[in-house]
């Protein structure tokens, strides 16, 4: 459940790391189209990158503990669902999502967020993944309104 | 509507610890953060202030201004501080990165009159931030 509009909202941003290989290639496509398309990065053999992904939760803070969510549980559950599954491998190969989809990293935020919305403590907001310190990308769910789409830009911000 | 962001660094410390809460408990929740002796951070501020730059000016808000509360109400209060002991506003809360921010937020938004006060981001770490801003508008 959203808060009400205008009502204060306080989210949890964490920062993980990972380093993995991919090769963007579409079986959608010719080889020439690819190479035309993905370039250096169709390269047959791979390539990798150290990504940071940077999630955001939301949530009541509990009185107990001045937390959102306890961190530990937070980054027990992406180090399991998240950093296990990705770090050090191939995500073509070996990330059963990318066995059909083309391992970019806009579809790298999409899988991340699937796999972090379950996280049971806290609303999974925002999920931004950097792939090089150039390149980040910014995945919050579908029909998701923009980062600065809020109460206070008035009926200006509200294009939809 | 622009946004306009300052950013400040502030160094204090803090021990994450509930006294209704047995030590065995204090533990297992907050973990190294319990350390009765606490332990400290180099905090990173970000503070949005969004509004419609003024047709004389050109600027949302006076930069110098903004600077001047954020030393008032900020830095003053904050910086090379203990957290639990000499922030009267966090008195019976614990310090986390969530209850720090929205401390910050309260402090902030009825003293900046120019534009209106859109997010606090609180980095605790360059790992670790909190962000206060109001519910989206949903249409």
């Amino acid at each position: 459940m959203s808060a009400e509009n205008g009502e204060l909202k306080i989210e949890l941003g964490r920062r993980y790391r990972f380093a993995a290989s991919h090769r963007l290639h579409s079986g959608r496509l010719s080889q020439e189209e690819n190479s035309r398309l993905y370039g250096k990065c169709n390269n047959p053999l791979g390539h990798g990158h150290n990504y940071a992904v940077e999630i955001r939760v939301s949530g009541k803070v509990d009185p107990a503990t001045g937390m959102i969510a306890n961190l530990a549980d937070l980054d027990g559950f992406v180090q399991r669902e998240v950093l296990d599954a990705f770090d050090h491998r191939s995500l073509n190969d070996e990330v059963p999502a990318f066995k059909n989809e083309v391992p970019t990293t806009e579809n790298l935020c999409i899988e991340i967020f699937r796999r972090v919305r379950a996280f049971p403590k806290a609303k999974l907001e925002r999920v931004r993944v950097e792939e090089t310190s150039n390149n980040s990308f910014e995945y919050a769910g579908e029909n998701a309104p923009g980062e600065f789409d809020t109460a206070a830009m008035g009926s200006e911000g509200n294009r939809t | 509507m622009v946004l306009l962001t300052r950013k400040i660094e502030f160094s204090a410390s803090h021990r994450y610890n509930n006294p209704e809460l047995s030590p065995e408990e204090n533990q297992r929740v907050f973990g190294k953060c319990n350390n009765p002796h606490g332990h400290g951070h180099n905090y990173s501020l970000e503070v949005t202030v969004a509004g419609e730059p003024d047709p004389v000016t050109g600027m949302v808000l006076d930069l110098s201004e903004l600077k001047k509360i954020l030393e008032r109400e900020v830095m003053a209060r904050m910086d090379h501080r203990h957290l639990n002991y000499e922030v009267p506003e966090l008195a019976g809360k614990i310090p986390t990165c969530e209850n720090v921010a929205r401390v910050i937020w309260d402090l902030l938004e009825p003293k900046i009159t120019q534009g209106t006060l859109h997010r606090v981001r609180l980095y605790e770490s360059a790992d670790l931030f909190a962000d206060v801003k109001r519910a989206e508008v949903r249409t």
